[in-house]
């Protein structure tokens, strides 16, 4: 058992993510995380000012349901099976974030400068993390989906617009990366 | 029971993305750097996987645990969406660090910012929204 105290390797990990696809595929659903974003907007109302929203959200209940759980398993994860949260990246990784202003690199999980609770009054951090967050929602749902609805499920069914679509992920991700991430920090 | 099935599967989901640290901010920094393997082989070999477990599906017309047929649902040909939607994706992805699983399981994990994360990529998703029939797909 020791094992899953460690930090599990890429094998495991991405056979683990596929079992999961499998899993949802036998229970007769497909995965795809992003779509909870669109049923939490129906579920405030946004049905009102767009059509878009308008869809019988019971339907995706049960995503909802994959969410509540993703909660737990993160929580189960990090209180019982994680005694040394540090990510060790590569150390050149580690140098180069340091140099961005980034101390936590190499120890710990998420970078205290962004994620720390101290940070919650910085508005700086905040309008980063509000930021990151509004272009992964707009661009998931203009994409049609995220990395587990392309990367995973239409990588997997040969879809080539999801592999366009891994690839915008890939550009946008550099774009910010090494051009924007110099200006930023 | 189907729902105790589907939470159960989401807390093998969340565990999974999180000792993976796939939902670690450093290692999608690492991944788009390509300083390191590991993201490229979890997805790589989900994919691979995946990939061999669809045609399995399809080949042998593999029913559902309650006998239904399993339907893949093609996605639409157009490239405008998938290339500026995928773009404009990867930014948020990468300052961020999350994509939209991996946020919830560090709700789980405790990190209260990440709520910060959450809430903006839901007021995204209804800015999508209103400006869908304007946008080019």
């Amino acid at each position: 058992m020791e094992w899953i105290t460690q930090p599990w390797p890429w094998y495991v990990s991405g056979a683990a993510i596929a079992l999961v696809m499998f899993l949802l595929l036998m229970v007769g659903k497909n995965f795809g995380m992003s779509a909870n974003l669109r049923t939490l907007c129906t579920i405030c109302g946004a049905g009102r000012s767009s059509d878009f929203f308008r869809f019988d959200w019971a339907s995706q209940k049960w995503n909802l349901v994959v969410v509540a759980g993703a909660i737990i398993g993160g929580f189960i994860a990090s209180h019982y099976l994680t005694p040394q949260d540090a990510v060790l990246i590569n150390p050149e990784t580690v140098a180069e974030l340091k140099g961005l202003g980034f101390e936590s690199a190499g120890a710990a999980y998420l970078p205290t400068e962004l994620f720390g609770t101290d940070r919650l009054t910085d508005f700086k951090s905040i309008g980063l993390l509000a930021i990151g967050g509004f272009l992964v929602g707009f661009g998931a749902r203009y994409a049609g989906g995220c990395t587990s609805g392309h990367a995973i499920s239409g990588l997997s069914n040969l879809q080539w617009p999801s592999l366009l679509a891994v690839i915008g992920f890939f550009a946008g991700g550099m774009i910010m990366i090494y051009l924007l991430f110099p200006l930023i920090f | 029971m189907r729902s105790l099935s589907y939470l159960l599967i989401g807390i093998f989901f969340g565990i999974t993305m999180y000792k993976s640290e796939a939902a670690s901010w450093f290692r999608i920094y690492e991944m788009f750097k390509f300083d390191a393997f590991h993201m490229y082989g979890i997805i790589g070999t989900a994919v691979a996987l995946g990939v061999l477990m669809v045609l399995v599906i399809k080949k042998f017309k593999i029913k559902s645990f309650y006998g239904e047929t399993i339907a893949f649902d093609p996605k639409d040909k157009s490239i405008p969406r998938y290339a500026l939607g995928g773009l404009i994706f990867g930014l948020g992805w990468a300052l961020a660090g999350a994509c939209p699983g991996p946020m919830f399981t560090l709700v789980g994990a405790g990190y209260v910012p990440i709520l910060v994360v959450i809430a903006a990529a839901i007021a995204g998703t209804y800015a999508y929204g209103l400006l869908r029939k304007r946008l080019p797909h």
